[in-house]
């Protein structure tokens, strides 16, 4: 991407990003929203987090299915997984997670 | 401070409670370090280098929101793509200033532009957490938040620039599974809300489609897996009459 684009599509997050942040503020309690779509934006962050880790974790080259439990990016996946519903600790789901991922890759050296 | 010349006291009144917003956010601070970091790493490796990398923290200052654009750039996402889905990513946000609104609203307009500017997770839950049972010191919640914010907002350039440099040094630190620690931070976040019955609809029709639609021109199977899994959500929402 050119310096140009680049710039562009920085400019463009941060626009985004704020108009989201300001706007209620900017209204200063002139707007408020319906129980509907306080509703519908709770489900914006498992819908999106979901949708850009699973394609991640079955393809990890993009291409090809990889479900075998050799595949470094499942089974660190299924480690931070288990270990975030078992300590409701996110920085040890993290930290656990990236262990079995690393184990499996560099420890065990499967791809 | 010359001792003959005190400052007013509306002044120290304030810095305190600004001091207080920025030691209140302190574990989430830490919490941002190792993010800020592998950030900064991968995004200096990345096309973007150190000069993207840096502004993309002081501009757009969303966390989340700076991981999927750089995936996405990496991946030959289309500039339009990775804005449409930084607006997505960062919807929650609405909720946060819909929850905080009535506390600015008496604010002057600069107030508000900083406020809304600084307001992240990390800050929304320090600034919520902090007043929700205790109105004590309200008249000065906006120095509290702004506390807060500066703090966050200093904490996460700061680790931007120090993964950046780290990133720049040796690029090969990059390949040393970095990357998956965004999906374990993913992974931690979204595990424990699918005890929920409907996020576990949400969340399974989000992965089919971003599964069946990763084909889609301009990495847009992202977008159309969180629409679909929202209106998945809306649907059981009302279904189940509304409750939770």
């Amino acid at each position: 991407m050119s310096g140009w684009g680049e710039a562009a599509v920085i400019g463009g997050m941060a626009a985004v990003t704020f108009g989201i942040r300001y706007v209620l503020f900017a209204l200063g309690g002139r707007l408020q929203f319906a129980p509907r779509v306080q509703q519908a934006l709770r489900h914006v962050p498992v819908a999106v987090l979901t949708a850009i880790v699973v394609p991640m974790v079955l393809l990890p080259d993009g291409q090809h299915w990889n479900l075998s439990w050799r595949n470094p990016w499942l089974a660190g996946a299924l480690g931070s997984a288990v270990l975030a519903l078992a300590s409701h600790r996110l920085l040890a789901a993290i930290a656990g997670g990236m262990a079995v991922y690393l184990l499996w890759r560099f420890g065990l050296r499967f791809t | 401070m010359d001792p003959a010349c005190p400052q007013p006291p509306a002044w120290t009144a304030s810095a305190r409670e600004a001091l207080h917003g920025a030691r209140d956010t302190a574990p989430l601070l830490l919490g941002a370090a190792p993010f800020g970091l592998i950030f900064g790493a991968l995004a200096a490796a990345s096309p973007l280098g150190v000069g993207g990398a840096l502004a993309m923290s002081a501009l757009v200052f969303a966390g989340s929101a700076q991981f999927i654009a750089l995936s996405l750039l990496s991946g030959g996402a289309a500039g339009w793509v990775v804005v449409l889905t930084t607006w997505v990513v960062n919807l929650r946000h609405l909720l946060y200033a819909a929850s905080l609104q009535r506390g600015v609203a008496r604010l002057p307009q600069r107030w508000r532009l900083l406020l809304a500017f600084w307001l992240t997770d990390e800050t929304y839950a320090t600034v919520y957490h902090r007043y929700q049972h205790d109105a004590d010191g309200a008249a000065l919640r906006h120095w509290y938040t702004a506390g807060s914010g500066a703090a966050m907002y200093a904490n996460w350039l700061g680790w931007t620039a120090a993964g950046a440099l780290l990133g720049q040094a040796s690029p090969a630190l990059t390949h040393l599974g970095l990357e998956f620690a965004l999906v374990a931070t993913f992974v931690g976040i979204v595990a424990p809300l699918l005890r929920q019955r409907i996020s576990l609809a949400v969340a399974l029709t989000a992965a089919v489609v971003a599964l069946a639609a990763r084909g889609l021109p301009y990495k847009l199977g992202l977008l159309a897996a969180a629409l679909a899994g929202v209106a998945v959500g809306v649907w059981l929402d009302a279904r189940s009459g509304g409750g939770r």
